[in-house]
C-alpha cells in the first residue's frame, strides 16, 4: 500500500505584527492509497485550513518536519509547484457548490476548465469526456446538463457536478470539506453513496466533518480534531464504539436521534454533576409540562399560492397545545417556512384560518394583531440577519419589550436575566452581533424570544447553520427553557434527527402537503408514508 | 472556517477608517487641511483677509501681487486676496445648501418610493428619470430660467438637479432592507410601521447619503460657479468666485491675477473635496465588505 500523504509534526499559522496566530498545533497525517480517512471537528478546530494547506491553498505559514504529498517533498513548493499537483493528484470539493462554480459559465465550461482546456469555446473531444464524467457522477441527461448554468440545477446536481469537476483529472486523492452540509437529507445520502461508490472503485477520499454521523459509513479512519490538535485517532468502528477521548464522546453525544429523546446532548456545565460511568453519561432534560386542555394555537385548512403557481400550502391543518412541541419536517421547497409566516401574520392565506388563544389570528388588520403579537415569537434561521446590525446584545434583546411595556431599569434587569439563562451573562450587554459566535448569536435570538414571556414560540430551522457540538447546547437550552415556561414550540427543521429528539408530535410535508402527522414515536417507528420512509432511510446514523 | 486571523486586527483598523489612513496618505493629509483652511474661510473670512473686499480703489487698479496685496488687486482696485477668502461663503455655501436640499428631499422620495412600491413607486420612480435625463447644470438654467438669478433661486435650482442621485441610492436600499430579517423579526414583536421605519429602515437607508453628499459637493461648488459665471448667481457686487472669474476673464492679458485666483481657488477646492469623498466611499465599502 503506497502511502499518498504523509505529514509530520504540521503546524499552520497566521502570523501578524502581535502574534503568531497558530490554528494548528504539530499534527501527524497519513492517508494511504485507497484508505478513506475522516478528519472531524467543530468549527474552528483546524480541520478546514489542514485540508487546504493539502493543495497550497491556506495562505498561511506552515511548517512541518516531513510534508510529503504523492511522494514530493511539498515543503519549498512556491505556487507553481502547487498548480502542477492540483487538480491532478489533489482534487478538492468544497462545502457549497453554489458559490464555487462560477454562475456566468456553463457547466461544460467549468468542466473544461476542469480538464485543463480553459476558455469560451469548448473542445469536442473534452465535451466527450465531460459527457462520461457527468454521467459517472450520476448526472443524468449529461447532454442537456452541459449547456446549463449552475443555477439551473438543484442542489444535489449542482453538488455532482462539484465532484465532477474535483475527479475530471482523476486525481490520486479527493478532499470533500463539508461536502453535504448545504443539502436536505436526502441529497445528503445520494452524495454520501456517489462517495461510496469513488471508494468502492478504490479511490482515496480525505472527508472533512463536524457530524461524525455523516462520516460514520464511508470512513476506513478517523481523526477527531479540537483547537488544532487531534486529539483521537482509530479505526472508524473503534472510535465510535469505544471513544477514549472525552471530546470524542461528547462530539457522538452531540447527535440528536431517537435514542438521545429526553437526555441532554451537551455535557452539563457542572462537570462534577458528571456520572463517571460511561454507559449512563447522558443526564435527563427536565420533564415537559403539557396542558392539552388548552388549545395555543389551531390552524385549520390553510392554503397559499404565490401568482398563478401550484400550491406552496395546500390545506395544512393542526393543533399546537400549551407546553407541547409540534414539529413541521420536510425538505427545502415544502413550504413548512410559508406555514410559518402564516402562523406569524407576515404572510396571508388564500384560505383556512389561524386561530391563537381561541382568538381568530389570520385576516385581522395589523392593528388589531399588533397587542397580541408579544405573545408568540419567533426564532429565525439566520440569527444574524435577524438582528439590526446597529444594535448592541442589550437593545436587541429588549426590543422584543416594547409591546409588553418594559421600559427603563426594569427593562435592563430583565434583559440581564435574560442573558443569564441563555447562559451569556451580563458581559454581553454592549456587544455588537459581529463581535458574536454562531452559538451566541442563537442564544441571543433564543433569549430574546422567550423575554416577553410568549405563549408560543416558532423556531424556523434554528440549529441548521450551527456544528453539531453548537446545535447540542442549543438544542438543550430551548427544550430546558420551554420546559420551564410551558411555552408550546412549533419546531421546523429538514432535519429528523433534530425532530425526533425535541419535538412531541410531527408534521411531514411535501410539495405544501401533509403526508403524515402523528405523535413523533409512532411516525418515525412506523412510517405510513412512503416520503415518510424514504427521509428516514436517507438519515445517517451512527451504528 | 478560521475566523481567527482577520477579526480582532481587521475591525479595530476599519471602526475609524479615515483617521487611521492619514499619516500614509500625504494626498489626503493636505485635502483635508486645505478643506479645513476653506471651512475658516467660510465662517470667519476676516481672520483671514482683513481688507474689505468691496471697497474700490481707482488709484490702486489691477496692481500685481505685492507684499501688500498678495493677490494683486482688480480693475476696480479692491483686494483680489481678500475677495478670493470672502468669496468662499458664497460659491461653497450655495453648493452645501443645494446638496443639503437635494439630500433631504432625494432621501424623503428615496424612501417613500422603496417603502410604498406600486404606483408611487412608479410615479417617483419615472419623475427621477425624468430629471435625471436632463445635464445637471441645463436643467437648473432652465429652472433660473423661470426663477430669475439670485442665491436662493440658485440654491433651488441645483438642488432640484441633484436630487435623482440622492433619491436613487435610498429607494434601492430601502428595498433590500424592508425585506431583511430583522425588519421581519421587529414585525413580529408588535411595532408599529412608523418605529419599523425610523428604527430599522431609515437609519440603514441613509447610511450612504453622507458619502454620496461628499462627493456631489465638488460638483455642486462647480455648478454654482459655473451658473454664476453666466450671471446666475449672487449679483455684484458680491465676491464670488464664479462671477470674478467672468470678471477676470476680460483683463486676463493685461493682468492675469484677477482670474486666476478665484479659479485656483474653484479647482483646488473640488479637488480637495473629491479626495476626501471618495477615501471615505472607498473605506464604507471596505467595511461592508469585510
Amino acid at each position: 500500500m503506497t502511502t499518498l500523504v504523509d505529514i509530520r509534526n504540521l503546524t499552520i499559522a497566521f502570523p501578524n505584527r502581535l502574534q503568531d496566530n497558530r490554528v494548528v498545533h504539530g499534527i501527524d497525517l497519513t492517508i494511504h492509497e485507497g484508505e478513506t480517512v475522516a478528519l472531524v471537528g467543530e468549527s474552528g478546530s483546524g480541520k478546514s485550513v489542514t485540508a487546504r494547506t493539502l493543495i497550497g491553498l491556506s495562505g498561511a505559514v506552515v511548517g512541518a518536519s516531513r510534508f510529503e504529498i504523492a511522494g514530493d517533498d511539498v515543503l519549498g513548493f512556491r505556487e507553481r509547484d502547487w498548480r502542477r499537483l492540483r487538480g491532478t493528484k489533489i482534487g478538492f470539493v468544497l462545502q457549497d457548490a453554489l458559490v464555487s462554480l462560477d454562475p456566468l459559465r456553463r457547466v461544460s465550461q467549468q468542466l473544461a476548465d476542469a480538464f485543463g482546456h480553459p476558455g469560451y469555446f469548448v473542445r469536442r473531444d473534452v465535451r466527450e469526456d465531460s459527457r462520461a464524467l457527468l454521467r459517472s457522477v450520476g448526472i443524468p441527461d449529461p447532454e442537456r446538463r452541459l449547456l446549463q448554468y449552475p443555477h439551473q440545477l438543484s442542489g444535489g446536481l449542482r453538488q455532482r457536478a462539484l465532484i465532477a469537476t474535483a475527479i475530471a483529472r482523476q486525481p490520486s486523492l479527493l478532499i470533500a470539506d463539508e461536502p453535504t452540509t448545504a443539502l436536505d437529507a436526502t441529497v445528503q445520502k445520494q452524495i454520501l453513496d456517489l462517495l461510496a461508490e469513488r471508494k468502492q472503485a478504490g479511490h482515496t477520499l480525505l472527508l472533512i466533518s463536524h457530524d461524525l454521523a455523516v462520516v460514520a459509513r464511508l470512513a476506513d479512519r478517523v481523526l477527531v480534531m479540537k483547537h488544532g490538535q487531534i486529539v483521537e485517532e482509530g479505526p472508524t468502528k473503534q472510535i465510535l464504539s469505544k471513544p477514549a477521548h472525552p471530546y470524542t464522546r461528547q462530539l457522538l453525544d452531540a447527535v440528536p436521534s431517537a435514542a438521545s429523546r429526553g437526555f441532554r446532548l451537551s455535557p452539563a456545565t457542572d462537570q462534577a454533576a458528571l456520572p463517571t460511568e460511561a454507559v449512563e453519561r447522558r443526564l435527563p432534560l427536565p420533564p415537559k409540562r403539557i396542558d392539552a386542555a388548552q388549545t395555543v394555537l389551531s390552524a385549520s385548512g390553510l392554503m397559499k399560492r404565490y401568482g398563478g403557481g401550484a400550491a406552496v400550502v395546500n390545506n395544512v391543518s393542526f393543533d399546537l397545545a400549551a407546553g407541547e412541541a409540534l414539529g413541521i419536517v420536510g425538505e427545502s421547497g415544502s413550504g413548512k417556512t410559508t406555514v410559518a409566516k402564516i402562523v406569524l401574520g407576515l404572510v396571508e392565506p388564500d384560505s383556512g384560518t389561524v386561530l391563537v388563544d381561541g382568538q381568530p389570528w389570520s385576516h385581522r388588520s395589523e392593528a388589531e394583531r399588533q397587542s397580541r403579537r408579544a405573545s408568540m415569537q419567533l426564532i429565525a434561521q439566520d440569527a444574524l440577519s435577524s438582528f439590526d446590525p446597529r444594535y448592541t446584545v442589550e437593545k436587541i434583546v429588549g426590543e422584543s419589550l416594547d409591546t409588553v411595556g418594559v421600559f427603563g431599569s426594569e427593562r435592563r434587569r430583565r434583559v440581564i436575566q435574560v442573558l443569564d439563562g441563555v447562559r451569556l451573562g451580563a458581559s454581553f450587554l454592549d456587544r455588537y452581533p459581529r463581535e458574536l459566535s454562531g452559538g451566541q448569536r442563537q442564544r441571543v435570538a433564543i433569549g430574546r424570544a422567550f423575554a416577553p414571556r410568549p405563549k408560543l414560540l416558532i423556531a424556523d430551522e434554528p440549529v441548521s447553520a450551527l456544528d453539531v457540538s453548537v446545535q447540542a447546547q442549543v438544542l438543550d437550552l430551548l427544550a430546558e427553557l420551554q420546559a420551564a415556561s410551558g411555552t408550546a414550540l412549533l419546531f421546523i427543521s429538514h432535519d429528523l434527527g433534530v425532530i425526533h429528539h425535541l419535538t412531541d408530535r410531527v408534521l411531514v410535508m411535501k410539495d405544501g402537503r401533509v403526508v403524515e402527522t402523528g405523535a413523533v414515536e409512532t411516525v418515525f417507528a412506523a412510517p405510513k408514508h412512503s416520503y415518510t420512509r424514504a427521509l428516514l432511510d436517507a438519515v445517517p446514523a451512527l451504528p | 472556517m478560521s475566523a481567527l486571523p482577520t477579526s480582532q486586527a481587521g475591525e479595530t483598523l476599519c471602526r475609524r477608517p479615515l483617521l487611521h489612513a492619514l499619516p500614509a496618505q500625504p494626498g489626503l493629509v493636505l485635502a483635508v487641511l486645505f478643506i479645513a483652511v476653506v471651512a475658516v474661510a467660510t465662517i470667519w473670512p476676516g481672520l483671514i483677509a482683513g481688507a474689505d473686499p468691496i471697497a474700490a480703489d481707482p488709484l490702486q487698479a489691477q496692481l500685481p501681487p505685492s507684499w501688500q496685496y498678495w493677490f494683486g488687486t482688480d480693475h476696480l482696485g479692491r483686494d483680489v486676496f481678500s475677495r478670493v477668502v470672502h468669496g468662499a461663503r458664497y460659491s461653497n455655501l450655495i453648493g452645501v445648501s443645494a446638496v443639503a436640499f437635494a439630500a433631504t428631499i432625494g432621501s424623503v422620495l428615496g424612501l417613500l418610493a422603496g417603502l410604498a412600491r406600486g404606483l408611487v413607486d412608479e410615479i417617483i420612480t419615472r419623475f427621477l428619470d425624468v430629471v435625471s435625463a436632463f445635464p445637471d447644470l441645463l436643467l437648473a438654467l432652465v429652472l433660473i430660467s423661470f426663477t430669475g438669478p439670485g442665491t436662493t433661486n440658485l440654491i433651488f435650482a441645483l438642488g432640484v438637479a441633484f436630487v435623482p442621485r440622492f433619491a436613487r441610492v435610498v429607494r434601492a436600499q430601502t428595498f433590500v432592507i424592508a425585506r431583511s430579517g430583522y425588519v421581519e423579526q421587529a414585525r413580529t414583536f408588535g411595532l408599529s410601521r412608523t418605529v419599523l421605519v425610523m428604527r430599522h429602515v431609515l437609519p440603514h437607508a441613509v447610511a450612504q447619503v453622507p458619502i454620496l453628499a461628499t462627493i456631489g459637493l465638488g460638483t455642486a461648488i462647480i455648478g454654482a460657479a459655473g451658473l454664476s459665471f453666466l450671471g446666475m448667481g449672487p449679483q455684484p457686487p458680491a465676491p464670488e468666485w464664479g462671477s470674478m472669474l467672468a470678471e477676470g476673464r476680460n483683463y486676463l492679458r493685461v493682468a492675469w491675477w484677477i482670474g486666476v485666483w478665484p479659479g485656483l481657488a474653484i479647482t483646488l477646492t473640488v479637488i480637495a473635496i473629491s479626495v476626501v469623498g471618495r477615501r471615505w466611499q472607498a473605506a464604507f465599502e471596505g467595511r461592508r465588505s469585510a
